[in-house]
């Protein structure tokens, strides 16, 4: 079972120019991955090219077994070949045709009646069932988007592929359309590979994530590996996490950075002396205790305290570097923190991740 | 009335619809998804019968006709006969000048069609030519019925190439058009009023009935 799993769908992309690609990764029976990445990162190039609507220069595609793309061995099967299940960022549905009849051109192999008969038991499935005569231009943005999904299942596919498929609708079509997804996911035995930009998505859907910059994979893992253990300083950024500050290790337990002597649990493999990039996450930054721990004590001036909800956003700068963190908000009307003011804060030595910038 | 002339330009214009259509909507797919050299070059060309003056259109077209030339005697030796003067001279004539008029429309209603629908259709599975048929040609259905309508019409009214290469031979060359001319010419103003009247009102009617089509073909698609 688990070299089955393995090998559902793999991946390998490279190419120079004019889009550069170098790109690998693979994606289990049932596993939804998460390409993510700033936009211009390649991210849709890969999903055309799994898809067989680009062709890059060197690469090599396998699904479920079969060889889709092997360009040293000149196999390139045709999109029409590759039964592959794609919705577009935008839907592409056929507007001249009624949500039935865009799922059942995808089945043109299936005979009727039975080709109506599943095109309709697709659409009951993506809780359609009442609008299939309607045509896309009758249709809500969630409803073109289970459409489309609809349509890219119709062909029974090897892969599903799922281009920003949140980023058309309003945010609360956005919410129930992930549920939906997640319970589409659950039920689906094949590899879902989807391209989003928005990483609380990727995070609430990826079963893992694959982290693309300037067409490069940088870092593959689950969600909170590549959260909380990124592979370099630029993924850290890419994740959205800002306290990353500039350090150099110390010894083997310490670390010289804003402008204090820091300890740390792990060194990542840096030897004393190196420069690094050190990720203070949010998580592991704390008012520092009344009692209790000595050293981890960096002194700053708060620059900005915003509410937010029941949390209060800090923003701490140190020897120049910023450090964001939250706290409770209660906790910060106690203590009346203001900007401006000078605050200690507390840094948990297991929570340090090391980094080297790229 | 002159029956005749205006079956003769019912005929050119029914032939010409018919024969053009298919060049017209492979050039204008072409054009407009192709990776075509010299597009611009080609567009021109197909331009050009707008811009040039019928009669310097007619007169390259005489002497292209002419089996004095080699080219023109090719053409006599596939035809049987010269083309000038002739019925089958006039409808080439009048393909050549029908060409922008077919291509325009078409070209521009593809040229409509998001690349990632078509695409799209590839990956449902469908063939190329299931694409063309199924996805298509009923999107561009629009730009197809102008360019029946507009051809149809055009070459109802065509008069110059058809009057420098094809003269006025009744039941052969002489269509409505130049019928009309010749009427004018003999001062039968009221013969002439009378085909120039019934040229309009068909052409209307023509153009009504096609639009009509239009309009029902775009909402009436589905799968088969």
């Amino acid at each position: 079972m688990s070299a089955d799993r393995a090998a559902a769908l793999s991946v390998r992309l490279e190419q120079a120019g004019p889009i550069p690609l170098d790109v690998r990764f693979s994606c289990a029976r049932g596993e939804l991955l998460a390409l993510i990445g700033p936009s211009g990162s390649g991210k849709t190039t890969v999903l055309r090219s799994i898809a067989g609507l680009y062709r890059p220069e060197q690469g090599h595609v396998r699904a479920d077994g079969e060889i889709w793309l092997d360009t040293r061995a000149g196999i390139d099967l045709s999109p029409q070949a590759r039964r592959v299940g794609l919705v577009f960022q935008d839907y592409a549905l056929f507007p001249h045709l009624s949500a039935l009849d865009n799922v059942r051109l995808a089945m043109l192999q299936r005979e009727e009646p039975e080709r109506s008969r599943i095109a309709s038991d697709i659409l009951a499935r993506v809780s359609l069932n009442g609008l299939e005569a309607r045509r896309p231009d009758q249709l809500s943005g969630g409803q073109r988007q289970r459409v489309a999904i609809a349509r890219a299942l119709a062909r029974d596919p090897r892969v599903l592929l799922l281009d920003e498929p949140f980023s058309a609708v309003d945010r609360a079509t956005r919410d129930s359309l992930k549920d939906e997804l997640a319970s589409l996911h659950r039920s689906l035995e094949i590899p879902i590979v989807l391209v989003t930009h928005d990483l609380e998505e990727a995070q609430a859907l990826a079963d893992r994530m694959c982290v693309l910059d300037a067409g490069t994979t940088l870092q593959i893992g689950t969600p909170d590996e590549v959260r909380l253990r990124p592979s370099s300083a630029r993924v850290a950024r890419l994740m959205g996490q800002s306290n990353l500050v500039p350090a150099i290790v110390a010894d083997d337990r310490h670390l010289l950075c804003c402008g204090a002597r820091v300890a740390v649990t792990r060194l990542n493999g840096f030897s004393v002396g190196a420069h690094v990039t050190a990720l203070l996450p949010p998580d592991g930054v704390a008012l520092q205790p009344a009692s209790g721990e000595d050293g981890n004590v960096l002194r700053g001036k708060l620059t900005e305290v915003q509410q937010i909800g029941d949390l209060a956003a800090l923003s701490l700068n140190v020897d120049g570097a910023t450090l964001r963190f939250r706290i409770a908000a209660r906790e910060a009307r106690e203590r009346a923190l203001k900007a401006g003011e000078a605050l200690d804060v507390w840094l948990d030595p297991a929570s340090i991740h090391l980094l080297r910038e790229r | 009335m002159d029956w005749t002339a205006f079956a003769l330009s019912l005929q050119l214009a029914a032939w010409t619809v018919v024969l053009l259509l298919p060049i017209a909507i492979m050039l204008a797919r072409l054009l407009a998804w192709g990776h075509v050299r010299f597009k611009s070059g080609i567009e021109a060309l197909i331009m050009l019968p707008l811009v040039l003056p019928p009669t310097v259109l007619g007169l390259y077209l005489l002497i292209a006709f002419s089996p004095q030339y080699w080219f023109g005697s090719f053409l006599k030796s596939v035809f049987g006969s010269s083309l000038v003067f002739s019925f089958t001279g006039i409808l080439i004539a009048s393909l050549i000048v029908n060409l922008p008029f077919a291509v325009q429309p078409i070209q521009r209603s593809f040229e409509a069609i998001p690349r990632n629908v078509r695409e799209a259709a590839f990956v449902s599975g469908l063939s190329r030519w299931e694409t063309m048929r199924r996805i298509e040609l009923p999107l561009a259905w629009p730009g197809i019925v102008s360019a029946i309508a507009l051809t149809f019409a055009h070459t109802l009214g065509e008069f110059g190439v058809i009057l420098m290469i094809g003269g006025s031979i009744p039941g052969e060359t002489r269509v409505l058009s130049i019928a009309i001319y010749d009427r004018v010419q003999a001062f039968r103003l009221d013969q002439a009023s009378v085909m120039s009247a019934a040229l309009l009102a068909f052409s209307v009617i023509a153009i009504a009935i096609v639009h009509m089509l239009a309009r029902r073909g775009r909402s009436g698609t589905h799968v088969r």
